[in-house]
């Protein structure tokens, strides 16, 4: 009997079991899955948890729910992955499993602990607030319902990011939200970001520049933070720039689980080398990495964990074949960016096209507008939360293509 | 001037082809940028060029503190203001980018 081992049941994670459970003789293959965490997070719902718009319900399940019955779940911390011995080890009750095939889904975290300052007792969770975890975004919700306004400060610890327009779609959201409560005149909002703007690309910063000028967003680019100074409620960059806050909302150093650090398979950041179009690992020909476990320089974001999907299952079964990984993952991703007042701006985008203005034409529910703000795409990621659970994580067919395509782009 | 004059600039002047890059020229950009450069800017320049390979991405300033074995304080008193973007226009490769 053969092991094929997938550590995370998050997006990535649940998508290779339910693939892999169609493909596999299951008398020759056992397929095993692990996780630490019983609960499925609709991670994208975090974003509307701090206004009111999703409740914390509306974004957990139970992962065995979308998991099928041949999959053999383990919940448990994995304590070591060794590589070079094909075997992993667990915490729960010192368990050692053997495999000939490894899929790393474990995902990236973030790190509050990295920014000196950031989790001092007094500010943390009371006036300092992250939105990438349920617990940050339900307390931070908590906090934004009998706020009366002053000075609310978002800021990116550093890059790269899950999500990388989250912390965009945040600004917007709240902007609106505030304007909902007759409150927005009381609320200065500001952007501090290490990227050079909010909008680094030629087209996108041509056409989307002026958004947050328009929704009076102040911006402070090339902000490298280097503290947290709670007493004189400022965040300081390395440069001595000072902003002050009345209301912090961070984006912390996001990482990959620390298992791969001990394992020694991780970067500096603890994501694993990958062939940024094989999905293979770098070093390892048995393991294979999907979503934003890897390094490789695309969005850390479910839709990409998504088109790697294709690629990464027929990569593997040409290896099990003993043929050659082809390089056919082009860094496609397709995200929703919420604007505020029921809007929405849709991007598609990969490593060599920048998101570029157009149609999306989205067999039975598009044409979505590229680039451009509109109610539909406001409505297309509302409708998306439903797809997730019902089609996607089950390894369904998305109405979309894997790799990029130039329909309906305007070059 | 001459060894900028034959470089082809961005307009937020970043060079458009990576291979194009020359010693002279980030001596050069350097200077116009107000920094002469020393062993521990070029340990940084060099480490830079080859992280981005053939992709000619500007690495983080996490990446290059961590191989280049230098603090971040240390990179911001060597390229004051914006060490990510001075380093990365000085080494030849791209402005650090986000998605959009």
């Amino acid at each position: 009997m053969k092991t094929f081992l997938i550590l995370g049941a998050g997006t990535g994670g649940t998508m290779v079991a339910n693939k892999m459970a169609e493909i596999l003789d299951m008398q020759e293959w056992r397929i095993v899955i692990v996780d630490q965490d019983e609960t499925h997070y609709y991670q994208p719902g975090f974003l509307f948890i701090p206004f009111g718009m999703y409740s914390p319900a509306d974004v957990v399940k139970p992962k065995r729910n979308f998991l099928p019955p041949q999959v053999d779940i383990i919940f448990s911390e994995i304590e070591l992955i060794e590589p070079e011995k094909n075997r992993i080890k667990l915490s729960r009750d010192k368990k050692t499993i053997n495999y000939d095939y490894l899929v790393i889904a474990t995902g990236s975290h973030i790190h509050p602990e990295e920014t000196p300052g950031l989790t001092d007792e007094a500010g943390w969770l009371k006036s300092i607030f992250p939105f990438y975890n349920l617990d940050g975004a339900t307390k931070l919700g908590s906090f934004l319902k009998f706020w009366k306004g002053g000075r609310l400060v978002l800021n990116i610890a550093e890059m790269p990011i899950k999500c990388p327009v989250a912390p965009l779609e945040f600004l917007f959201l709240a902007d609106w939200f505030f304007h909902e409560r007759g409150i927005r005149d009381k609320v200065d909002i500001t952007f501090t970001t290490p990227l050079p703007g909010a909008f680094t690309k030629p087209r996108a910063s041509s056409i989307l520049g002026d958004m947050l000028q328009d929704k009076n967003i102040n911006l402070v680019p090339d902000f490298n933070i280097m503290e947290v100074d709670q007493e004189k409620q400022v965040i300081r960059s390395y440069d001595e720039v000072e902003v002050p806050y009345d209301l912090l909302v961070t984006i912390p150093t996001n990482m990959g689980a620390e298992v791969i650090g001990k394992s020694g398979m991780g970067d500096e950041l603890h994501f694993v080398p990958t062939n940024k179009h094989t999905l293979q690992s770098d070093k390892w020909e048995n393991v294979w990495v999907i979503g934003d476990a890897g390094n490789v320089p695309a969005s850390k974001a479910g839709s990409v964990a998504h088109f790697m999907l294709d690629v990464v299952i027929e990569n593997i079964q040409r290896h099990m074949e003993g043929l050659d990984p082809l390089p056919k993952f082009d860094g496609h991703a397709n995200c929703y960016i919420e604007s505020g007042f029921e809007k929405g701006v849709l991007i598609d985008f990969n490593y060599d096209v920048e998101p570029l203005p157009g149609k999306f034409p989205l067999p039975g529910f598009g044409p979505f507008s590229l680039l451009k703000e509109s109610h539909a795409n406001h409505w297309g990621k509302m409708m998306f939360r439903w797809m997730y659970w019902n089609i996607l994580l089950k390894g369904g067919e998305m109405p979309f293509e894997s790799q990029m395509s130039m329909a309906g782009k305007w070059e | 001037m001459t060894v900028l004059e034959n470089i082809t600039l961005n307009e937020e002047g970043f060079m458009t082809n990576s291979a194009e890059w020359t010693e002279e020229f980030a001596s050069a950009l350097a200077e116009k940028e107000g920094i002469t450069l020393t062993d521990a800017h070029w340990a940084i320049i060099n480490f830079c060029r080859e992280q981005a390979g053939d992709s000619g991405a500007a690495p983080t300033l996490r990446q290059i503190t961590s191989g280049a074995g230098v603090t971040t304080k240390e990179l911001f008193q060597l390229f004051p203001k914006g060490p990510a973007k001075k380093v990365a226009k000085i080494s030849g490769l791209g402005k650090p980018e986000g998605c959009v």
